[in-house]
């Protein structure tokens, strides 16, 4: 069992081979503009250790924070077209009504609400306006808005007048990218609608992205099936992952959560995951990131679907700092940490120029940063380490306190001594905490739909089965599969007890198989 | 007179300590709230009046969503809506309200009358008659006091009106508007039948929407300083704590216009080894601890989020969340026998005798 586990976050992208559980080796490269180069140069790092010898690989694993960051940072976003199938109803709360103004005036394309939807027993709410869609999606083509998000009521008991709807802004808008809010599930309008829009404004990042990594695997002459890391620690084929990116938002995160509880032997721990560019926090239980069980924001904005429960702030290595006043972050410069940063010649004074100047990081030259005096690097080490501070405060469940695993690659900004925390904590291989849990990541099969005639335990295992089903063809091991997520909702009124049945099982990836799926 | 005029802050501690009241229904406030903010940007101000200084042929408005908050998620709530039940009751009654109160000051409909009260210009006034949510038409005390039942207007966003002119009893009205409500989707925007500040001061439930208002300072300042949320309600308020555990298993069946179940709880703790069993009937009913009954109703059982203190609904309770379960103490007119037959756990179909987890 080999497998090759890839994080790419801002600054750095890190890979793992994994041989039998073990790090057989670990490399370190600087993150590129165009992603690709990053990861060739990654795998190239691997090849040169001579570990890619020999037996076949297994899978190539990847986890990315580039699409969080892009909304952390409110860069690289697309403008989104917001129609909403719902009218008369919801008319004062429009989409996009809840979200921060800075993040609203980013993404907002446009709002169209027209008359649609459904009632909670299967009835139309109101007959589809397909009309106004059809003069929406115009209006949209006219404003060049090339990606959509489509949201109605009711859509996850039936999404047939989003469908519709879609396919009416295709034929009037080909090209564009259209996010229905049914793919993501859950029930909420504002929430589910707010998940689809974010998944629309990241949907060029999406495509650009997942297309540089296969480029860069089939560039590096490797084959092996490509999955993506998901929110929940498992891995999805490329081509949903492109569609849904949002399912891959806090990937980045949790693969360190993952990697860091697999290196430390902890599995009820906090986690801090210092990257270039943002930090994040979370809270391990048996292992695995604690779910988030009710609305996640995220930069602000309130969703509700599959996350962890975890804090994300703008610090990292290559955080922007300002001294009058003091200030770190969100901007950071990235991947061009080893151009820009005043150690290795630029001129931007980031967060891990004072870490070099201190002495905490042996990197890049020095006496660059010679300048920077004492009571500077102290002022800017103790603003990291507040920030810090009060992120593990927040993320805490109780008082007193708790062990702090520090992973990634910006790891020298978390001091050995933290208020509220009892001991820290740095594994061997931390720096790739997550392309460590990256490359340990199961395989998911789902289930959510609507079962009619059948008792509540046979609907649950009908749907069972059917989810077992999907993870066995997505790659999965038929005997390591385990249910991790059972949930029913009774739909009244419609004749033959009909419930939706949502149901989630996770398994390893098999070590091998006859037909392995290609990223494509 | 006093009339004090309502901040954001107050708007905002309202929708998290009108939530816990809700006893796990009402559906949450937080769209009622999303509308209250955007009212307040546009310039509406909302004040508040204690039911003590109505005169007694005033005429008081007592307003409510109905139907399932499931349905709200979806649909919104649009502030419009319930100002029209309003109107539309001052239109066929030719009556001009004092002030708007709520019917249920637990969950959503605890900001409808703030919505209706900022389109209509009205002071909101401060009781309710249930102190509490409840799932049907005469579990309120004004049922309890025999006042009646009718007229009742019901609005859907839509543009569908109708007027319940006369029923012989609250059962009736319960039967006949629950009827429209499903017709409508699930949901209404009413305006219950209109009350006289004489018998708002005799049966309403006083100082409710204060009460709300303070449990969700408490729990947001808790959480602001990292203390324990759920000790700071039973700071203000004299509660009990029931129970402390995991949430093991949820069951759901929608029928007659209820989300009915039961959901399963192993515990933690001192309750480590003890199951508890908490049945609903949109709002938690009975709360049985080793098959035992422990808490019913008219005592609200509120399961709460161990670590945020908010509360949790039966709809959206699921397998995993660490709750706590407390018990706060009912109105008093519902421990009368009258209003136990109204409320007690015989109205909900179970056969045995209400004991308050009160009582010594």
């Amino acid at each position: 069992m080999r497998r090759i586990g890839i994080d790419v976050g801002g600054t750095n992208t890190d890979a793992v081979l994994i041989e039998d559980g073990q790090v057989a080796v670990a490399v370190k490269a600087p993150t590129s503009e165009d992603v690709t180069g990053g990861i060739l140069e990654a795998f190239m790092r691997l090849k040169a250790t001579g570990g890619l010898s020999g037996e076949r690989i297994d899978a190539i694993m990847i986890g990315t924070t580039h699409f969080m960051n892009a909304v952390v940072q409110r860069r690289h976003l697309t403008k989104v077209g917001a129609l909403r199938l719902g009218m008369p109803a919801s008319a004062s709360l429009p989409p996009f009504c809840d979200w921060p103004p800075d993040l609203a005036r980013l993404v907002e394309g446009g709002v169209w609400m027209v008359e649609g939807g459904h009632e909670y027993d299967g009835r139309p709410f109101m007959p589809l306006d397909g009309e106004a869609v059809r003069q929406a999606a115009r209006e949209m083509r006219a404003l060049e808005l090339g990606s959509v998000a489509i949201s109605a009521i009711f859509s996850p008991l039936d999404p047939s007048h989003e469908r519709q709807a879609a396919a009416i802004v295709a034929q009037e808008n080909p090209g564009a990218a259209i996010t229905c809010s049914s793919d993501l599930g859950r029930i909420g309008l504002l929430e589910r609608e707010n998940a689809g829009l974010l998944n629309a404004a990241l949907c060029d990042l999406a495509r650009d992205t997942i297309a540089a990594f296969e480029a860069a695997i089939r560039g590096s002459g490797l084959d092996a099936p490509l999955f993506i890391t998901q929110n929940d620690g498992t891995v999805a084929e490329a081509a949903q992952a492109r569609r849904l990116p949002v399912y891959s938002f806090a990937s980045g995160a949790t693969n360190s959560m993952r990697g860091g509880a697999y290196l430390s032997g902890l599995d009820d721990a906090m986690v801090v995951d210092v990257g270039g560019t943002t930090t994040d926090l979370g809270q391990l239980r048996s292992g695995f990131p604690r779910e988030a069980n009710s609305v996640v924001r995220i930069g602000g904005v309130r969703t509700l679907f599959r996350m962890p429960d975890l804090i994300s702030i703008g610090l990292g290595g290559g955080s922007h700092v300002t001294l009058e006043p003091l200030r770190i972050g969100p901007l950071s410069v990235g991947y061009r940490l080893p151009v820009e940063g005043i150690a290795f010649g630029g001129t931007r004074l980031t967060a891990s120029d004072v870490a070099i100047a201190a002495g905490l990081i042996d990197i890049g030259d020095r006496s660059r940063v010679a300048h920077l005096d004492t009571l500077i690097r102290a002022r800017v080490l103790d603003e990291a380490k507040r920030m810090i501070e009060e992120s593990v405060d927040a993320v805490k469940t109780a008082a007193g306190d708790v062990p702090l695993i520090a992973v990634g690659g910006g790891a020298f900004l978390v001091p050995d001594r933290l208020e509220g925390v009892s001991r820290v904590i740095r594994v061997r291989h931390g720096d790739c905490a997550n392309a460590v849990g990256a490359a340990i990541a199961q395989v998911s099969g789902e289930v959510d739909q609507v079962f009619r005639d059948l008792q509540r335990a046979d609907a649950i295992a009908k749907a069972a089965a059917l989810a077992a089903d999907r993870a066995v063809a997505a790659g999965a091991d038929r005997a390591t599969l385990e249910t991790v997520e059972t949930e029913d909702i009774p739909i009244a009124y419609l004749p033959g007890n009909a419930v939706r049945v949502r149901v989630r099982v996770v398994g390893d990836v098999a070590a091998s198989r006859d037909a392995p799926h290609r990223g494509s | 007179m006093t009339l004090r005029e309502f901040t954001l802050h107050d708007i905002e501690a309202l929708a998290v300590g009108a939530w816990i009241l809700g006893t796990g229904g009402g559906g949450s406030p937080y769209l009622g709230l999303l509308n209250m903010r955007r009212l307040y940007a546009e310039g509406h101000r909302v004040a508040l009046m204690p039911a003590a200084e109505l005169a007694d042929d005033d005429w008081v408005a007592a307003v409510s969503n109905m139907g399932a908050p499931l349905v709200g998620q979806e649909r919104l709530t649009d502030s419009r809506t319930i100002a029209r039940a309003v109107a539309l009751m001052e239109e066929h009654t030719r009556y001009r309200f004092r002030g708007i109160m709520a019917l249920e000051i637990g969950g959503g409909n605890s900001i409808q009358p703030l919505m209706a009260a900022a389109h209509l210009r009205r002071p909101v006034i401060d009781a309710d008659m249930m102190g509490r949510a409840y799932p049907e038409a005469q579990m309120t005390s004004v049922a309890v006091g025999d006042l009646k039942p009718c007229p009742l207007t019901t609005v859907d966003v839509r543009g569908l009106e109708a007027v319940v002119e006369r029923v012989p009893s609250w059962k009736w009205m319960e039967r006949v508007s629950r009827k429209i409500c499903v017709e409508y989707g699930s949901i209404a925007s009413t305006c219950k039948a209109p009350r006289t500040g004489r018998e708002v001061k005799r049966w309403g439930i006083h100082g409710t929407t204060t009460k709300a208002i303070a449990i969700g300072r408490a729990v947001r300042e808790a959480q602001r300083a990292h203390g324990d949320p759920i000790a700071a309600i039973l700071a203000v308020e004299p509660g009990k704590v029931l129970y402390r555990g995991k949430v093991r298993d949820v069951e759901r069946r929608a029928t007659e216009g209820f989300l009915r179940g039961r959901t399963l709880l192993e515990g933690s703790g001192d309750w480590r080894g003890a199951a508890m069993r908490i049945d609903f009937q949109n709002e938690w009913i009975v709360a049985w601890l080793e098959d035992q009954p422990i808490a019913m109703s008219p005592d609200l059982i509120c399961v709460l989020d161990s670590v945020s203190g908010e509360a949790i609904g039966t709809e959206t309770i699921r397998y995993g969340q660490r709750v706590t379960v407390i018990a706060l103490p009912p109105p008093r007119v519902f421990l009368t026998p009258k209003g136990l037959e109204h409320v007690g756990p015989r109205a909900f179909g179970y056969d045995i005798e209400f004991k308050s987890v009160f009582e010594a």
